[in-house]
């Protein structure tokens, strides 16, 4: 495999930063002590993450495939509205079980007064 | 150098699944899972991204694609379940 060095460099750093992220996100998606913090955890993996190794791939296989290759970010594109979407879902639904947040359960009128 | 940041690559996705996993499994609440399940969905779709990257094929955006569609399906019909007891009403 032969590559130019500048491109090797950026693809690989890329690449780390994409694993890193997502590595943050799970580890933030164990560690972290209530729902509402836990959802925000793997939000970092699927933009940051995710999106950086998808720059990485449509860059080594634009210089391998010799061609503009584009349809990686059909996936980035996917995810960036997706991901939004079914944590406000996921956040809907954990209002309705009544899952306590960092200062316990607060009544939503009483919410809104604060 | 690529070589090297791909093995790592893989190494770091490898231990973010087997924490989502140990979220999946002890997770208080139904809704940790589905959080989990979510992650877990995305967390492979992007393994098989860098697993396509490795092998130097464009064969695997379809399959990713196909991951990220059904997690997301499955988040939205999961949620809706959790909070209408129905999934189309």
């Amino acid at each position: 495999m032969s590559t130019i060095p500048w491109l090797e460099a950026i693809v690989s750093a890329l690449i780390l930063v994409g694993a890193v992220f997502t590595l943050i996100g799970s580890l933030g998606l164990l560690r972290m002590p209530d729902f509402f913090m836990r959802l925000h955890g793997p939000s970092k993996a699927t933009t940051i993450g995710i999106g950086s190794l998808l720059i990485a791939s449509a860059l080594f296989m634009s210089y391998r495939g010799g061609g503009l290759s584009l349809h990686e970010f059909m996936i980035s594109l996917f995810i960036a509205i997706t991901s939004p979407v079914g944590s406000h879902l996921l956040a809907k639904a954990a209002r309705h079980r009544r899952l306590p947040g960092s200062e316990g359960w607060i009544e939503p009128d009483q919410g809104r007064k604060r | 150098m690529l070589n090297h940041a791909i093995d790592i690559a893989f190494g770091l996705l490898g231990l973010s699944l087997v924490f989502t996993l140990v979220r999946l499994a002890v997770g208080p609440d139904m809704l940790d899972r589905v959080l989990a399940l979510d992650t877990l969905y995305v967390n492979s779709a992007a393994m098989l991204v860098l697993y396509g990257l490795e092998l130097g094929t464009g064969r695997y955006y379809e399959a990713a694609l196909l991951i990220a569609m059904l997690g997301f399906i499955t988040t939205v019909v999961l949620s809706k379940y959790i909070t209408r007891g129905d999934v189309i009403e």
